[in-house]
């Protein structure tokens, strides 16, 4: 979609660490109630200039109340939604500088693709010459030159997309709302898209807003990440953080596959905590700042990349070591997920990389085997 | 048919033969009732175009007799003219008639779209638990006769009628309105009786259009008053057409509203078809009139028929 290669490109771009910066789009203290459901409780969020934003959440979770609250398309309850510091309240959303790609890409089946993409400009009482302009660059931008003249109901999946894309940018808008803009495409082009998506909001250097329940996408597009659940913000921050330092059970299942293993805090401090853990049936150490009291309920969590799996014992006094029995294999190719159960009858689960063309694997059905982690592999979680 | 067991053990061979008889005789009988109820009927009305007016009955001549065989056809067809045909053609009565018919039919499918618009529009975006009430509503009307409604609506047009001491209590005219037997009472009578026809096809298409269609042309800085006529209005064009040619069909061989509504300034073909046929008992000339009525109106019910196949290949 994006020219050719324009590279890996390195962002130092951060401009939520740093307190100086303006707020572009801000929720205050927003609730939006239906009836007697609550969509959006009480919820505060800033989003900055040029980021690309990712809302994440199962469905029902408020995300896209929350998006089309940017739109005009529903208003809060209670609180307020500021776009570069004016108050949008009131404002319908014809007359917001915000663009919105529909779920439904929401085309105009009677109109040309080219007349889709020029509608908005028309709208704005462009001049025709600058319109027919814009309408080819946003056609050459999404590689659909030779269908400017085709109906909705011709093109592919895929190409719809691209239209709707294509009509949602050819504003400029200030800010690009994206909902759920993937979710019909099938894998591979999907995956394409994304990093299209990404190179393309660097180029233009707007701000994106995507709605997504799909954790993959959301983590590949996005600067930031905000999870959400219930109408609330469970978790605002990189795509990393959010992978490697939930702060909580739901974020840790929600993104990615996760081990979780209950257990009483044993001791704090010195940047290390140490854990009863009931799962592992054995004392986990992690490297990590907490502030708990010896005897709390935290819960162990780790990544199944971050487990070593081998068949010999580990030297005496390896801290993070269990034995185990190899319950299940599931082989994906480039990796193969190793379901161990423990002597105290919790399930782990370890992937590894399958470097070599073997078929047959040198660990297999009921192996007695041996998980091990380093202290910075997992998480404890208070909540 | 055999037991339809057999079929299922011996899987292939006869399957497709017996299929294809079954489809046989699924399609024969449509073909079959139309012959029976349209051809024939229209096969003997043009003959009767072709005959000459007698005092007989019946009043026409030739009348074919079995009973004389093939060569009393063959002396009927030599009777046959096209007197009846060059005579409507000659007198401009018929002509303007036929205009007048097609006029009055246009002006008041108009109307009735005008009329119907905003109730279908209403119905569509009413809460999806009214809609089969507010349907309902709508061909409600159909359980009373259809004369007997006409008939009421002189009892609101007439001088001393409803509408006219309506008027009069609001203070809205001083004098009586002359309404019926007036083109006007033509007018409403057709809007009125001819209204489900058209807010049903015109519901149907408002009732699909998708509400994210016109989030986008908000979204995308069109006011609703702009994006009804860019999206809404475009995307109903179906409805609209289907309704149209539903409502102008049918008018334009109206005969009960301007009979009844009508004066003697309301020209209908189909009153002077019936003048033709009952008080001038000119059985030839009246066919002829209704043959010509059916070529008029085949025109739009082809161009109707082409349209909704493609529309429905469109939507397959």
């Amino acid at each position: 979609m994006a020219g050719k290669a324009v590279g890996p490109v390195r962002r130092s771009f951060a401009p939520w660490t740093d307190p100086a910066s303006k707020p572009f789009i801000e929720f205050r203290k927003v609730t939006k109630r239906f009836g007697d459901f609550v969509a959006v409780d009480d919820l505060s969020l800033i989003i900055y200039e040029r980021e690309f934003f990712a809302l994440l959440g199962p469905s029902g979770c408020g995300k896209t109340t929350l998006m089309r609250m940017v739109a005009g398309f529903e208003g809060p309850t209670e609180g307020q939604v500021l776009l570069d510091g004016q108050d949008l309240a009131g404002v319908p959303p014809y007359r917001r500088p915000t663009n919105m790609m529909f779920q439904s890409y929401a085309l105009f089946p009677h109109m040309t693709v080219e007349a889709n993409i020029g509608f908005g400009l028309k709208q704005d009482r462009m001049a025709k010459g600058e319109i027919d302009a814009r309408v080819e660059e946003m056609l050459s931008l999404v590689k659909l030159t030779p269908f400017a003249k085709r109906k909705p109901h011709q093109l592919s999946g895929g190409q719809r997309q691209r239209v709707a894309l294509a009509r949602s940018l050819a504003k400029w808008p200030k800010v690009l709302l994206l909902d759920e803009p993937l979710g019909a495409l099938d894998k591979k082009l999907r995956e394409e898209t994304q990093f299209e998506l990404t190179d393309l909001q660097q180029k233009l250097g707007l701000t994106f807003v995507i709605v997504t329940h799909d954790q993959e996408e959301a983590m590949t597009v996005a600067d930031r990440i905000a999870v959400m659940n219930q109408g609330r913000i469970v978790q605002i921050a990189t795509p990393s953080e959010i992978y490697e330092q939930p702060n909580s059970r739901y974020v840790a299942d929600f993104i990615g596959d996760i081990n979780v293993l209950e257990g009483r805090i044993a001791s704090t401090g010195n940047g290390v905590v140490r854990l009863e853990c009931i799962g592992t049936g054995a004392t986990v150490e992690v490297d990590q700042d907490l502030t708990a009291a010896p005897g709390d309920t935290a819960w162990f969590a780790i990544r199944p990349e971050k487990i070593s799996i081998s068949l010999d014992r580990p030297q005496n006094g390896t801290i993070n070591a269990v034995e185990g029995e190899v319950w299940d294999i599931g082989y994906l190719g480039d990796v193969s997920v190793y379901h161990v159960r423990l002597p105290t009858g919790a399930t782990m689960k370890a992937t590894v990389t399958n470097r070599s063309r073997l078929v047959e694997r040198p660990i297999t059905w009921e192996d007695k085997v041996w998980l091990t982690w380093t202290r910075d592999g997992g998480v404890i979680l208070t909540k | 048919m055999a037991d339809p067991l057999a079929t299922v053990e011996t899987k292939a061979p006869p399957a497709p033969a017996r299929q294809g008889s079954g489809r046989w005789l699924v399609l024969i009988v449509p073909y079959l009732w139309l012959l029976i109820f349209f051809a024939a009927p229209f096969l003997i009305v043009f003959k009767i175009s072709l005959s000459t007016a007698a005092m007989a009955i019946p009043p026409y001549t030739p009348v074919f007799d079995l009973a004389q065989g093939f060569v009393g056809l063959v002396r009927g067809i030599q009777e046959f003219a096209v007197d009846n045909y060059l005579w409507l053609v000659s007198d401009d009565l018929y002509i303007r008639a036929y205009l007048s018919s097609l006029w009055i039919a246009a002006i008041s499918t108009f109307l009735t779209l005008l009329v119907a618009y905003p109730l279908a529009y209403g119905m569509a975006r009413a809460p999806k638990g009214w809609q089969p009430t507010l349907v309902m509503l709508v061909i409600l009307p159909f359980w009373t006769s259809f004369l007997i409604r006409v008939y009421s609506w002189i009892g609101i047009l007439k001088k001393e009628g409803l509408l006219n001491q309506l008027l009069l209590y609001v203070g809205a005219i001083d004098q009586p309105l002359t309404i019926l037997n007036t083109n006007w009472a033509v007018y409403i009578g057709i809007v009125y009786s001819y209204l489900p026809f058209m807010v049903l096809p015109l519901y149907a298409a408002l009732e699909r259009l998708d509400d994210t269609l016109l989030e986008a042309a908000s979204d995308l800085g069109s006011p609703p008053s702009r994006a009804f006529w860019q999206i809404t209005f475009p995307l109903s064009l179906p409805g609209v057409i289907a309704g149209c040619f539903l409502v102008f069909i049918p008018v334009t061989g109206e005969f009960v509203i301007p009979d009844l509504l009508g004066g003697t300034g309301t020209l209908m073909i189909g009153k002077t078809l019936w003048t033709e046929f009952f008080n001038n008992r000119d059985w030839p000339l009246a066919s002829a009139v209704a043959v010509i009525l059916l070529f008029l109106l085949i025109i739009p019910i082809v161009l109707f028929q082409n349209m909704e196949q493609k529309r429905a290949e469109r939507e397959r």
